[in-house]
């Protein structure tokens, strides 16, 4: 198992342009160092997935290296709208930017039908909602035991996701607690995977509900300690919502983003 | 708007409970009439009792106190498309005369005027839960004739498609009122006004002509009780259970 690397080698070794990249975090544990990383590597042409494209893709996006989007809720949770997102959608800038849309349960199970390599997944949502208009990503199929019509999501399997965890050990096994989200599926249903962490460990400690991603599913393993900031890891620190406020108004503005970007070092 | 809401809830409803009003109304019923109220996050959180009112439906705080932490994956399946889920509070940017709610895009989709943040949850809990509560601000922008995209399923396009497994959009708790599915079309019906406001105020704010109950009722003004567990949650002061 590759033993920790320098982040910037992961990125620079595993995600090229024009691939489609899974920066996965329910709330928590978003990979923001690796995201922009990922920037300042000069990315291009991305397709980009994620349940809840928050603050990280609305980043990205402005940037200009995101051709399409496959989400299921774009906002700032708890703030409003994503701007960068909006501005690209709504006025094609930098660019014009492709959606692709599911509900929550259906890029859950299209993650789920992934990380078992099977081309759909099956549930009973979408019907009459004018998502169903998207074929390519969401049709029906028909029950062979009951009959009852159901809704079939095509499976998301991505070039590559990036995760952030709480833990590592040196055999280069990732732990991770708390909110979960769907990371286990998106690493499971990707060709490769990068997961930063907060910190390697000897031993993992106990821990009811944690989730153990064994080393040999995974492609690179990088110690970024903070690399959720402004998001958070439980045990670790928590989440910066001043900026998710700030971010509001840096982002509302395409100048005070271009300018934001460069302070960053990320154009 | 809210602690009408929060008054829906009853003791031992399973909530699923969204960001914004629905939050603070399922909060506010657990530290007023219905301290065993269960709470149920889409982050993952089964049986969340957050000390404060939690900033998003991903706060540490829901997972350090639910008795339970699921995948999303596990809590759309198992919990939410499985119909465990008693009450589920949704919002709009749009709604039409029978239950069905836009959060997606005004205008085309393909080239929308606004890009709204997309339909998250709402459909599956939409068509799964028991009941489902609509919080909505109420204007002739917002209650429409035609929605401009369907993001989540009330009664259809003409009040009788439902077919999903919960009874569908019981209620719609705005700041003027609160509407009711007719009996026979499952049209939204104004059956309740908010005190100081009148049924043609209540008309001028819908888009549609609005069907209004034979007796009109008011809503309960709030009991001191309510308001002060409402500011002190507003405040995100520590409470006790």
């Amino acid at each position: 198992m590759p033993r920790p690397v320098p982040l910037g080698e992961a990125i620079a070794t595993h995600v090229h342009d024009g691939d489609l990249v899974a920066l996965e975090g329910f709330t928590h544990l978003i990979p923001f160092a690796a995201a922009h990383e990922l920037a300042r590597q000069g990315r291009r042409h991305l397709k980009l997935v994620r349940m809840t494209p928050d603050l990280v893709y609305d980043q990205l996006i402005g940037l200009g290296i995101v051709d399409e989007l496959v989400f299921s809720y774009g906002g700032n949770p708890g703030v409003g709208s994503l701007h960068r997102l909006r501005d690209a959608v709504e006025h094609h800038w930098p660019h014009r930017l492709a959606v692709h849309e599911h509900s929550h349960a259906g890029l859950a199970n299209a993650y789920v039908a992934g990380a078992a390599r099977l081309p759909f997944a099956v549930l009973r949502g979408y019907r009459g909602t004018d998502l169903e208009d998207q074929r390519d990503i969401v049709d029906r199929v028909t029950c062979p035991f009951t009959g009852e019509e159901l809704a079939a999501v095509r499976a998301v399997n991505p070039d590559v996701t990036v995760i952030h965890a709480q833990l590592a050990d040196r055999d280069g096994n990732v732990m991770f607690w708390g909110i979960t989200g769907v990371q286990r599926e998106a690493v499971l249903a990707a060709e490769r995977a990068i997961v930063t962490v907060e910190e390697v460990v000897d031993v993992f400690p106990e821990r009811t509900g944690a989730v153990v991603l064994p080393s040999w599913v995974l492609s690179a393993v990088c110690v970024v300690p903070g690399g959720a900031w402004p998001s958070y890891a439980a045990g670790y620190s928590v989440r910066d919502n001043s900026f998710y406020q700030q971010w509001d108004e840096i982002a509302r503005d395409r100048a005070k983003f271009l300018a934001w970007a460069e302070e960053n070092d990320l154009v | 708007m809210t602690i009408a809401a929060a008054r829906e809830l009853t003791d031992g409803d399973v909530c699923l409970v969204g960001v914004g009003p629905p939050n603070l109304a399922a909060n506010l019923a657990r530290r007023t009439h219905a301290p065993n109220v269960r709470l149920v996050y889409e982050s993952g959180a089964i049986d969340a009792r957050p000390q404060r009112l939690p900033l998003s439906i991903g706060d540490d705080d829901l997972a350090a106190t639910a008795t339970a932490m699921v995948s999303v994956p596990e809590m759309f399946n198992y919990w939410v498309g499985a119909g465990r889920i008693d009450v589920g509070f949704l919002g709009a940017a749009q709604l039409d005369r029978y239950g069905n709610l836009n959060t997606t895009v005004i205008g085309p989709h393909d080239q929308p005027m606004i890009r709204l943040p997309g339909a998250g949850g709402a459909p599956e809990i939409a068509a799964s839960a028991r009941r489902v509560i609509v919080i909505v601000r109420q204007s002739a922008r917002t209650f429409v004739e035609q929605l401009d995209f369907v993001s989540s399923v009330g009664y259809g396009p003409t009040g009788r498609e439902r077919r999903a497994t919960g009874a569908g959009p019981t209620l719609v708790i705005t700041d003027h009122g609160v509407l009711e599915p007719d009996p026979g079309s499952n049209e939204l019906t104004l059956t309740r006004l908010h005190p100081g406001v009148s049924t043609d105020q209540a008309r001028r704010a819908t888009g549609w002509d609005l069907k209004v109950a034979d007796s009109i009722k008011l809503v309960e003004p709030p009991t001191e009780l309510e308001l002060t567990a409402l500011r002190r949650l507003r405040d995100r002061e520590d409470l006790d259970v």
